[in-house]
């Protein structure tokens, strides 16, 4: 008898081996399918927390958005903030085996800058040349101070991949791509699976706990979840927040909520087409002051978000170091913004709002539509599949927008681009060129305090003249299970798997 | 019989030529600019003009046709701009997964509809009829993402036998292939049960009225043997019809279901590559969809010749 249950026993433990082998596998369900594996070529929010586990940055924002080294160990600014020098990592080798040397950096941020296609040379614009000083260390010559650079390469344009793969792989290098991040490729089966295996030679190795990490996309949100509770994923990306409140009572489960670095908002059209003109809201900007009166952003993101959200009037959340407190959010005031149509004579505006049809987007329309009804307006919702909409606000085509923005660590990539004159995202149509002078002003410098000055400075007119009513600040959730530890809630809502662990 | 074939073999190629050009044609119409979103959240008009070139979309349409048509005679169907996998890769990795949720989706139809609508048929009036077409009702009316999240909430979220969703490939594990297609395929199977019981059911009426039925039966042979042999095998004539349609619906993807079961089949690949403006992926699945659906009828063409001996002579 002894011996049969010591034989079932040792079978049973053979049985479970698999299991204690899968724990070492940490298995991510993401919101949506990344696009193509590149840094210098990818474009979506889904590719970078994929990226997070695979490539390694020059640098990398902490908790509180500070920019720490990755890659890098240091840097230093030239005097006249025209020249950026880093001292590398030593010992750092790609997946394939290279090493992570200067040369090899140098050839990566050419490579993001001049490869046809790439979506990095934007953000490295102002680096018109890199100096290899030694092996360790590379000179970023500028053509003019800019300051967001730290922050452009503690994102996707401070991804080093590997020069040698990267040649041989040309335009396809996406397909099966080589980098230096914990984790290295090993397949990818388009809207199934991403599976990567730990990389042994990982300079920070002993912050690694897993062998293989699986992401699958699963775009429905209760799926997602059912799938975390059924205990076929560790981990989830974008709970939905009507589902927070049930997650709070399952003692098996995590949850984390980090501010996102990115808004919601209500884009207007104020001069991107002659519609500017020819409507109340673009005309006026006492309108656009009524209007954003008649709303009350907590009521928005009690509806709309379950309060999973924290109200903002800026283009950065209140608890950002770079929030302008000099205009704080405004209070609701019906009676003021009654006033205010009186005042510019247009007592009943009719407003055209477009909207995505992402639920979010439909319901923040409606509400909003609910409100200023209040005051006066009459909001008819134009609901649109996301291309098209998109099309439209690029061609003007629209009177207000309901848009949001996944954000970047840095102020500067949640504002250049969609308030200065003639940028690609300046949806608004916005142009004052007291505001270009100050938002390039804002680059030329480094210190914190004095660009914050400068933000406050922006803050007062840009949020007066309204080109985009910010709504909120959604909060990134996620859902884990409860024997995972090291979870680090990183506002730019990536997961980073280095200190991950199962308890 | 062979004159017949060959006239509808050679129906195939003019067919697919006038598919291709309204595949091709109809997404021209999709409004957005196809560089715009492929250009990400930036939208950098480097990047736009870029595509633009890429995508051959400056060019004028008839010419961005013959370059895909001349592609296509080639074997190349294109690149994905999205992920940068080739669209015939593409296929060949989604094809398998969505042939086998389709059979095993039809499967279940045929194992549940054909016996449902025969007994309702044959036992008219009874509580077996009645409850034949209560279950019909219920297959019609229910939403195959609300049955699918049901499903996953009791087999996987509360007794946890069956995986929430995911696919795993039968020649890696077919134990957990099969775990993981069963409630996809049962829901859609589901649906289409309904559809073929209630086909079934009235063909199966129709035949059973008929003057030869009452001979056959007045010549003594058996109840087993009328229905089966006589009467079923008449009325399969529409159902195969109807049979081979819902499994062209099927192959080109269940868009729904392979949502909700995060099955990577061709459902999801053509929506997420419509909504993402991947033009070379929507046309070579659409094109393959299409090619599937005429192959099916012509199949079920021949089928007729099976069943029905009249129509060999």
């Amino acid at each position: 008898m002894k011996m049969f249950s010591c034989r079932v026993l040792s079978s049973l433990m053979l049985a479970l081996a698999p299991f204690a082998l899968q724990a070492q596998t940490l298995r991510v369900g993401l919101a949506e399918d990344p696009d193509v594996l590149d840094p210098t070529l990818a474009r979506t929010f889904v590719g970078r927390i994929v990226f997070a586990a695979l490539c390694d940055k020059l640098f990398d924002v902490d908790e509180k958005l500070n920019i720490v080294p990755q890659l890098a160990t240091g840097y230093e600014w030239s005097a006249d903030s025209k020249a950026l020098t880093i001292k590398l990592r030593s010992g750092v080798t790609f997946h394939d085996g290279e090493k992570l040397d200067a040369a090899a950096v140098k050839f990566n941020l050419e490579r993001h800058k001049t490869m046809p296609g790439s979506n990095r040379s934007g953000e490295l614009r102002p680096v018109a040349s890199v100096d290899v000083v030694d092996p360790s260390t590379v000179k970023l010559n500028l053509s003019a101070p800019f300051s967001p650079l730290l922050a452009a390469l503690a994102d996707r344009a401070g991804m080093m991949v590997s020069p040698k793969a990267a040649q041989a792989a040309g335009q396809n290098f996406g397909v099966k791509p080589v980098c230096s991040g914990p984790f290295k490729f090993v397949e990818r089966v388009a809207q199934d699976r991403m599976v990567f295996e730990r990389y042994a030679q990982y300079w920070d190795k002993d912050k690694v706990h897993f062998d293989k990490i699986v992401y699958t996309p699963v775009p429905d949100a209760t799926v997602r979840l059912a799938n975390l509770r059924s205990g076929q994923f560790d981990f989830i990306e974008r709970v939905a927040p009507s589902d927070i409140e049930k997650l709070k009572s399952d003692a098996k489960l995590k949850v984390a909520r980090i501010t996102e670095i990115g808004y919601q908002g209500i884009t207007i059209n104020v001069g991107k087409s002659e519609i500017a003109q020819k409507h109340a809201l673009g005309k006026d900007a006492r309108v656009r002051e009524a209007f954003e009166l008649a709303i009350d952003r907590q009521g928005i993101v009690q509806v709309a978000m379950d309060n999973e959200a924290t109200v903002g009037n800026q283009w950065v959340a209140p608890s950002n170091p770079y929030y302008a407190k000099n205009v704080p959010v405004p209070k609701r005031d019906v009676a003021r913004a009654k006033a205010l149509l009186k005042e510019a004579g247009i007592e009943k505006p009719s407003v055209t709002l477009i909207t995505p049809t992402t639920s979010d987007a439909q319901r923040i329309a409606l509400i909003v539509q609910a409100m200023v009804r209040d005051a006066g307006f009459d909001v008819k919702i134009q609901s649109t599949e996301f291309a098209t909409s998109l099309n439209m606000a690029d061609k003007g085509d629209f009177e207000a927008y309901v848009l949001a923005w996944s954000g970047r660590a840095d102020p500067d990539g949640n504002l250049y681009s969609f308030d200065a004159c003639k940028q690609p995202l300046n949806y608004a149509g916005y142009c004052v060129p007291e505001i270009d002078e100050l938002l390039n002003k804002s680059r030329t410098l480094r210190d914190p305090a004095e660009r914050k000055k400068v933000y406050e400075q922006i803050a007062a007119r840009v949020l007066k003249d309204r080109p985009i009513i910010y709504l909120y600040h959604r909060n990134w959730l996620w859902a884990y299970t409860a024997k995972l530890g090291g979870v680090r809630n990183v506002p730019d809502g990536l997961l980073r798997v280095q200190g991950l662990k199962i308890n | 019989m062979l004159e017949y074939l060959v006239r509808r073999v050679a129906t195939i190629l003019p067919t697919l030529l006038f598919v291709s050009m309204l595949i091709f044609g109809l997404q021209q119409l999709l409004p957005g600019d196809p560089a715009v979103i492929l250009a990400g959240e930036e939208r950098d008009p480097n990047v736009v003009a870029y595509l633009r070139e890429k995508l051959h979309l400056d060019e004028p349409l008839p010419m961005r046709y013959v370059h895909w048509v001349g592609g296509v005679l080639q074997g190349d169907l294109g690149e994905s701009v999205r992920s940068q996998q080739p669209v015939l890769e593409l296929i060949v990795q989604k094809l398998p997964v969505t042939v086998e949720l389709a059979l095993l989706a039809m499967t279940i139809a045929l194992v549940i509809g054909i016996p449902a609508g025969v007994v309702s048929a044959v036992g008219r009036g009874t509580a077996w009829d009645y409850a034949a077409n209560v279950f019909a009702l219920w297959g019609l009316s229910t939403p195959n993402f609300w049955l699918g999240i049901l499903l996953i909430l009791l087999f996987s979220v509360q007794l946890g036998w069956l995986p929430a969703s995911g696919y795993v490939s039968p020649f890696e594990d077919l134990g957990a292939n099969l775990a993981a297609m069963i409630m996809p395929a049962f829901v859609l199977g589901n649906a289409i049960a309904a559809v073929l019981m209630r086909h079934t059911r009235s063909a199966m009426l129709q035949v059973l009225s008929a003057d030869y039925v009452r001979t056959a039966r007045a010549k003594g042979l058996s109840e087993r043997v009328v229905v089966l042999k006589h009467a079923l095998r008449n009325a399969l004539t529409p159902i195969i019809t109807l049979g081979a349609l819902e499994l062209g619906t099927l192959l080109s993807g269940a868009v729904l279901t392979e949502q909700v079961f995060t099955i990577p089949g061709f459902g999801k690949l053509i929506v997420d590559s419509v909504f993402n403006r991947d033009y070379a992926v929507v046309q070579g699945v659409v094109l393959v969809t299409a090619t599937a659906y005429i192959v099916l009828n012509l199949l079920a063409d021949l089928a007729y010749f099976a069943v029905n001996p009249r129509l060999r002579s």
